[in-house]
Formats: structure tokens, sequence, C-alpha cells
């Protein structure tokens, strides 16, 4: 095919995607921009033009090996689920930009630990961008036909299409000086690519399998005669499970700790519900972007039968040998997008790590916290761009100068092991609270030492083709010194076992320096805050506890250097808000401390803002105990709130009850004072009921406001008792006479014979007060028809008990309780209502329990209610 | 002559309801609970009941639900009168079905007022 053809369309199909990017950043709100399925194909920039090529030449070479990187990501997601949730929320809570910054606030916003795994992510995933360009070079070759001869730089359109991308990322990713916010443009156009490079390639596998051959079964049946298919095609023994196992878990960290990943998952998350696509539809993707690895693989090895073909070129290769040159250009394409995104959103993520983590807080922080915020803004953006472009052009160099000889899955699999040395840390810093910063900072550089030592050495060494005594017989000749199998590890393959024993030691030094050496107080307060992320993300400015001194003006100076004098106004306007408080005030607490450094923690990275704003703060060190201490009390100023919001509910519902008790006698009087000023021709009979109803509804007013002072008073302890030495006979029957009038009334006998009389100490008044309130209840329930009440004391223990009974209906069993609350009137109570105010059982209860006495109510047998109390003998 | 339906559990409130009622021409009944008041909708079929909500049994939002969703009897006018006078009782009340709501204590002349409105 012509090339010239072949870049006019690349030129086209990249104008198209800068276009997207374009269109997404203008119409940010656009509901094609903002939802999960942005989201979850973004997540597919996991598949590279490595998925693209490589994987079909590993399952030409090694059969099924190539799904243990697709595996381990499906295996994991419920988990991978969780977890992020979890990052996710930690992140956006302290506007984490990348995984360097997420480790190293974790670590107390250690500046050395940021930078060293900003180190790492620049080492691991430079070579893997390579990787990428060097997949565009020679598909393109491969395409237009041109030989691989040396050509120089000027003359490579790759050379051209790094420039393109570099621009692209540069231009799109640095919009914003706050890293931490989203780049709606970008992913947009990932979101794409993914959509065209998983329809190029299906397009391709059922190409292959259907027009090339008849079907799966007839690949399978020519596939199955060539030699070594059996051993390929499947799990050898132990020792291949072994491996099969490690390649796994391998990939299942890539998922949560590539740089690029980290980016798509956790800062260009807009919503964590967006999580719950992701679920299926990532797991999806790659199985549908799998099914056809393993035929075209085979298709390959049937008609490249004994040529000297690369496997990984299989995709490319197959539609040309047939002639199909629109297919192949389809294919180069879709490996085209895959690795173009994984360029785009590596150098991205490498960018901010690079000028928040490692560029900014060695080289810049100085100059930063003297010059003007418009310079500093300028400048931290020109740092991001710069860095976009030399990490583009690194990558180029690389693949130009090194003769990668070996097939894209090795290199990408080094890349893999040493993002993996991120693990124990990052992992251990999520629910592990004792991991400390040296623990972190020792065990990457010890499993990175032997990452080199086993794999990147020897594969180095491997690639140039030189014969060489280390491999073979180890360092010195010792030879439980060989790289590939170290201390005489022999069931691994090269790349399960350096990943094997690198975590090995990682792990080893992480947990063991840990443990002997505690980290300091601002470390265990972030290592809390991590590993119970649900129980601080609620406390937001006041989770970190902080004693010290600092004036708001030094921080708003601070502020005001990066933010501009506008957003740092609009931020602190907020914060006042949300905390409510005075705008002028001149010290500054904890919680603006903390807020202070979250906001430039998006532009400059956690370290960096921690150094900018301890610089004109004071700090004095807080003990662990102290910390415990003052949360404990937060905690407890959180409980002693709710109840007394739980007592302002009940005043308001006493409050309410109260007003509707009054209402409801102003009512009668109301209506029947307009009546009688209104109608002059009243009848005199039907004017004398009225004005006594008036009178009558006017006492219920007053024995009801009367009523509820006595309530309040007793309640609140106010009402004090007049304690004498009284003779209970005597107060029973006083009670009794004074409800005498009623009862004769109401054709009621009283009963009162079993009395025993016993001098003690009680509020005579108070108490009597109690009885005739039990009585005059008993009598307006007893039957209807021969109404009895049943007055009787009992003496036992040390007390002395009264019991008030009648012969009417009783009381429902659920209601037995209830009875002694404000204004409860029981539900069978009908037709009339008692005369009462609705307080008198609940004033009765106060009075009693100011005696130390109980107060109850129980049904008879057959039937009636029995209202008891009891007063201590010896009142003390 | 217009049938009125007085529903209220406080003896000096349906006093008063039933002069005026009375006065104004109206045949009236008097129903002290919720239960009571079904009874007499049921066999005398009133143009108009006047409802309070708090009452013992059957309480008043009780009445008017089986009002509005009985064929035949959903045509009934129905007015609150209830102390109960927060705009969400209010609310409530309205959403429920009532025509008319009028908070405790009321004046005469505006509740004859609203019933003969209603009943035009």
């Amino acid at each position: 095919m012509n090339s010239f053809l072949v870049i006019a369309i690349i030129i086209v199909y990249l104008s198209a995607i800068f276009y997207v990017a374009y269109w997404a950043e203008k119409n940010s709100k656009s509901m094609w921009v903002n939802n999960p399925y942005v989201y979850a194909l973004s997540l597919a920039v996991y598949c590279t033009a490595w998925t693209y090529y490589g994987s079909v030449g590993l399952a030409a070479t090694s059969g099924l090996k190539f799904l243990t990187i697709y595996l381990g990501p499906v295996i994991i997601i419920p988990v991978w689920i969780l977890l992020m949730k979890k990052i996710i929320r930690i992140s956006k809570g302290n506007k984490i930009s990348s995984i360097a910054d997420f480790i190293s606030l974790r670590y107390g916003n250690d500046r050395f630990l940021g930078a060293l795994v900003t180190v790492i992510c620049v080492l691991a995933i430079v070579p893997y961008i390579s990787l990428q360009l060097k997949a565009i070079s020679e598909t393109f070759n491969v395409i237009t036909n041109h030989s691989l001869s040396e050509n120089s730089i000027f003359n490579d359109t790759t050379f051209y299409i790094a420039i393109l991308l570099a621009l692209f990322a540069a231009f799109f990713g640095t919009q914003k000086t706050d890293a931490s916010e989203r780049h709606k443009g970008i992913v947009t156009a990932i979101a794409l690519e993914s959509i065209i490079k998983l329809i190029f390639f299906l397009v391709i596998g059922v190409y292959v399998t259907f027009y090339l051959f008849n079907g799966p079964t007839d690949i399978y049946n020519k596939a199955s005669v060539l030699p070594n298919f059996e051993t390929q095609q499947s799990i050898q023994g132990i020792e291949d499970g072994f491996n099969w196992f490690f390649l796994s878990m391998l990939s299942l960290f890539a998922i949560m700790l590539l740089p690029r990943q980290f980016q798509v998952t956790v800062v260009e998350n807009q919503r964590e519900k967006y999580l719950k696509t992701v679920t299926w539809l990532f797991p999806l993707y790659l199985l549908l972007f799998n099914i056809f690895v393993i035929f075209i693989a085979w298709g390959g090895n049937i008609i490249f039968q004994n040529q000297d073909v690369s496997p990984d070129l299989f995709t490319l290769l197959l539609p040309l040998k047939n002639n199909h040159e629109f297919l192949a250009l389809l294919v180069f394409f879709g490996g085209f997008s895959a690795a173009i995104s994984m360029v785009v959103i590596s150098s991205l993520a490498l960018s901010t790590m690079l000028s928040n983590n490692l560029i900014i807080p060695y080289g810049f922080l100085r100059k930063y916290s003297k010059r003007e915020s418009k310079e500093n803004i300028g400048s931290i953006k020109k740092i991001r761009r710069i860095a976009i472009f030399s990490l583009i052009i690194l990558a180029y160099l690389f693949y130009r100068s090194f003769t990668l000889n070996r097939t894209l899955v090795t290199i990408g699999l080094i890349s893999f092991v040493i993002i993996a040395q991120l693990a124990p840390s990052f992992f251990g810093g999520l629910f592990w609270r004792r991991g400390s910063s040296k623990g972190a900072k020792y065990g990457i550089i010890i499993g990175f030492l032997v990452t080199v030592y086993t794999l990147v050495i020897p594969f180095t060494i491997d690639s140039q083709l030189i014969a060489s005594s280390f491999i073979n017989e180890g360092v010195f000749g010792i030879k439980f010194l060989k790289p590939y199998e170290l201390f005489g590890l022999q069931i691994f393959e090269p790349v399960p076992q350096a990943f094997f024993w690198s975590i090995f030691f990682n792990l080893m030094v992480y947990v063991l320096v840990s443990v002997n050496k505690i980290g300091s107080y601002r470390e265990r307060n972030f290592a809390e805050m991590f590993v119970d992320s649900n129980k601080y993300a609620s406390l937001n400015e006041d989770a970190y506890v902080w004693k010290g001194e600092a004036y708001v003006s030094d921080i708003r100076k601070v502020l005001t250097r990066f933010l501009g004098e506008q957003r740092t106004e609009r931020a602190l306007n907020l914060f006042y808000l949300k905390y409510n408080i005075d705008n002028n005030v001149q010290i500054a607490d904890a919680r603006l401390v903390n807020f202070s450094e979250k906001l430039l923690t998006g532009s400059i990275g956690s370290a960096s803002s921690r150094i900018l704003i301890s610089s004109v703060v004071k700090e004095e060190e807080i003990s662990l105990k102290e910390v415990l201490n003052i949360l404990d009390e937060t905690q407890k100023a959180t409980e002693s709130n709710k109840q007394l919001q739980e007592r302002d509910k009940q005043k308001d519902e006493f409050l309410d009850t109260v007003a509707h008790e009054l209402k409801t006698p102003i009512t009668s009087i109301r209506a029947l004072s307009e009546i009688l000023l209104e109608d002059e021709s009243i009848e005199s009979g039907v004017r004398n009921k009225f004005l006594s109803s008036i009178l009558s509804e006017s006492k219920r007013v007053n024995r009801l406001i009367n009523n509820i002072l006595d309530l309040e008073k007793l309640a609140s302890g106010r009402g004090e008792l007049i304690l004498k030495t009284n003779s209970i006979k005597k107060t029973i029957k006083k009670s009794i006479n004074a409800v005498n009038q009623l009862a004769l009334s109401k054709n009621v006998e009283i009963n009162s014979k079993e009395i025993t009389d016993l001098k003690l100490i009680y509020d005579e008044d108070r108490i009597q007060q109690v009885l005739i309130n039990l009585l005059s209840n008993a009598i307006k329930f007893s039957d209807v028809n021969k109404g009895e009440v049943f007055v009787s004391t009992t003496i036992y223990q040390n007390n002395i008990q009264i019991s008030v009974e009648d012969n009417g209906r009783g009381i429902a069993k659920d209601e037995l309780g209830a009875i002694f609350k404000k204004f409860y009137q029981a539900k069978n109570q009908t037709i009339l209502k008692p005369l009462g105010s609705g307080l008198g059982l609940a004033i009765s209860k106060q009075i009693i329990e100011s005696h130390n006495g109980k107060i109850w109510a129980a049904n008879r047998n057959p039937q009636g209610a029995q209202l008891v109390f009891i007063l201590p003998i010896n009142l003390n | 002559m217009k049938k009125i339906l007085i529903v209220d559990d406080e003896p000096n409130i349906v006093m008063s309801l039933e002069y005026i009622f009375k006065k104004e021409n109206f045949e009236v009944f008097i129903a002290r609970d919720g239960a009571e008041a079904l009874d007499i909708i049921e066999n005398k079929l009133p143009d108009i009941v006047l409802l309070d909500i708090m009452m013992p049994n059957v309480d008043g939002y009780q009445v008017l639900h089986h009002l509005k969703s009985t064929e035949g009897l959903n045509t009934i006018k129905v007015i609150f009168l209830s102390a109960k006078n927060k705009i969400a009782d209010i609310e409530l009340g309205l959403e429920l079905g009532a025509d008319k709501y009028i908070s405790k204590p009321f004046s005469t002349k505006k509740i004859v007022k609203e019933v003969k409105k209603l009943l035009k």
C-alpha cells in the first residue's frame, strides 16, 4: 500500500480524534461525555498494541498463557470494585492526582517516597511507551511494504506521530493547573478508541476464523496436527500451574497500579456509581477481545508453517497475504488506536507525577514560594508540558537505540514486574496501620534491585545476543545467584520467578522495617485515615489532628501564590461558610491548615503542599495518645449533640400537644361566645347552658395550665417535697372523701376495708393528689351499670403497696405502660372524654418517683384495671 | 333541606356547631368518633361532613379515606376541623382529598360561609 495514502489516513484519523477531544472539552456537560460507559471504556486503555499483536504472538508460541494477562483482572473484578471505591474516596477527599501522590500521602506526605514511586514508574513505563512506538513503526512498515532498513529520525513517520501525540497530550492534559481535576477531552477520545480497536479486532477475528477457515473446529483440527501443539495448549503439571498463577497475579497488580490505570480509574472518575457499569462491561470487553486471539494464532501457525515470520505480526500478515489490504488497514488502525491511547494516558499520568512529586518538590519549591501566582501557574503547566514531550521523545530514542530483539510480551511483562514493586506499600498502606514510610521505601528499593538482577540485566544481555556466563553461571560462578534460578529455585520461568523473588523481598523488608520502627505521628495519622477511610470521610477537615499556631494571612499568601487572588478568596469564603467561622479570624486552626494543604495538593503534589504550608505554620508534635483523646472528644461531642437533638424533638412534640390541648377548650369558648354575642334571640335556657359550658371550659384551660406547670416543676426537680411523718390510712380516707361526690353521682361504690395503717414519711398533699387522680380514674372507668372501686394496701419487704382497682373494661395490654405518658388518652375510652387534662398519670408518676417509689398498671381477673404504687417504708 | 354531619369528640364544640347549623336550617347529625360517623354517613348520606382529625378509634383521616374511596360517598363534601394547624398538616389534609381545612379555634361565621360555598 502506498505510504503517502497511509500517512494521509493517519492524519485524518488523528484529526478526528483531536476533534472529539476538543468537542468533549467544549461540551463537558454533555451526556455523551458524562456517562458510565465512557468511564468503563476508558479503562480499556489497559489493552495496548501489545494486546493487539503481542497476545497473538504469545498464543502462537506458548498457547493459552496469553489469557493470564486478562484472567487476573477478570477474576479480581468484584474485589477490584470494593478496593477502588475506597481508593477513589480517599483520592477525591485529598485531591490526589497520581499513584505517587497516593503513596506519598499515605506515608505522611513523604517527599522522597513520592519521588521514588515516580522514578520507578518512569523506569517501568518509558520502555513500555517505546514498545507502542515500535509497534506503530513496525506495522506501518509492514503495511506500506517498507523494508526495515535504517533511516534517519527525520525520515521516520513514527517520529512525527510521536510528536503529534505529545502535542495532543500536552494540549488537553494541561488545561488546568490542578492535576486532580478531570480531563474530559482525553478520556472521551480514549473511550472512542477503545470501541474502535475492539471492533477492528473482532472484524479480523471473524475474518480469520470464518473466511480463511471454516470456523473454530476447522482451525483446531488443522492446528492440532502441527508439531508442539500438545505441549503449547495445556497447563503442564504443577510448575506450569505456578507460572500461570503468578502471571495472573502480576496482571492483577498491574490493573490497579499501572499509572495509566490509576489515571483513568481514580483521577478521571466522576461518580462512584460508575463502577457498577465497570463490573460487567470491563470483563465483557476483555472477553470479547480475547475470543479470537487463539484462532488468529492457530491460523497464523497453520498458514505460515515453516516460514520465518514473527508471530507478533500474524494479525496484520494474515489479511495481507490474502491480498485484503483494506482489512489489513483496519488492523493497523486498531493497533494504532490501542498504541496512541496508551501513549497519551501514560505520558499524561507520568508528567503529573514528574512535576508534582519530583520536579516541583525538589527543584522549584523555593522559587515558587517567592513568586507571583501567574508566573507559578504558567511554570507548573510548562513543567508538565516539557515532561510530556521529554517522556515521549525519550521513549522514541529508547526504541531507536535498542535493538529490541524480544517479543512485545516480554518487555510488557518486565514493565509489569517493576510496577508490581509498588504493591506491598500500596495495599499494605490501605489495610495495615503499622506500615511505615521507611518500610515502604526500603521495600520498593530492594524489590526493584531484585527485579533488575533477576530480569532486567539478564534480559538486556539476552537481547543483545551476547553469550554470557552471568546467566548460566551466576555472579562469580555461584550457582545460587543465577538470575533465572535464584537460590536454586527452578520451577519458574524467568518472569514469574523474578516477580516471586522481588515481591518476596520487597514484602519482607516492608513488614520487618515497619514492625521494628514506628512511623512519625504524621504518618500514623494518615495511616489511620487511609485504613479507616469510611470513619474519617465524614470528618473532612477535622480528620487530621494538629497542634500548633499559624496566621491566616500567612496561609492566604501561600495559597495566593498558586491559586491566584480570586480562587483563594473564593475557596476561603466557602471554607468559612462551611464551618461557620468568622471571616476576620487571624489565627488559623487545624481545619484551615488541612483544608489549605488539600487545596494545593492537586496543583503541586501532597509533599510540596505539606512543605509549603508547614513553612508558615509553627507545628508542635502531638503524641498518639493526644490524637486519640481529641478524636474521642469529637466522638463524644457528636453523641451529646445527638442527645440534645433528641431532647429538642421531645420538647417540640410536648409543646405541640400542649398547644393542641389548650386550643380545644378555647375553640368551644370562642364558638359559644360568638353565638351569644350575635344571636340576640337566643332562648334563656340555651343561653345558660352555653354560659356554663364557657365557664367549665375556662376552668379546664386553667387546670391544664396548672398541671403543665406542676409537671415541669416536678420533672425539673424544683418542686420540693414537704416530707413529714403521716398515717397512710388517714391520707387514703381523705382522698376517698374528696372523690365521694363524683362516686355518688356515678353510682359507684368505693370499698376500702383492707387497709393497714402505717406511719411513714411522705408529702401528704402530693400523695393525696396521686390517690385522688387514681380514684377518679377508677370511678370514671368502672362498670357503667354496677360500678365498684377497691382500695387496698399490702406490706412486703421494705415497701408499702397501695392498689386502686375498678371493675370496668380494663386496659389494653399494649397500653399498660403508655398511659403514664404525657397527654396519653387511652383508645378504648369511648363516648365521653374524661375531664382530665391527660397529664394526671404523668404527674402521679413523677410524684411517686420523687418519693423513690414505683407506679404501674395491670389488669384484674376477670375484668377491671388495677393501678398500683409502692412507697419505701424507710425513705432515705 | 341540606344534611350536615358534625364529627367531634368535644361535646361543647359539637353543641355550638349544632346550634348554628340548626339555625341555618340544616338537618344536623352528630357523631362523637370516626366509627359512629361512618355509620351515620352510610345511613343518612349527608351533603357535607365537618370532621375533626384527632379522635379515638377511627380518626378523621380514616373517615375521609373511606368516603373518598367508596362509590356513592365520594361526592360528599368534607371540611377538616382541627387544632393541628402546621402547614404540613394542612397540606396533608388537602392532599388526602378534603375540600377545605379550617383550623381551630374557628370563627362560626366563617364556617357557615365555607359550608354554604361548598354546597352551592
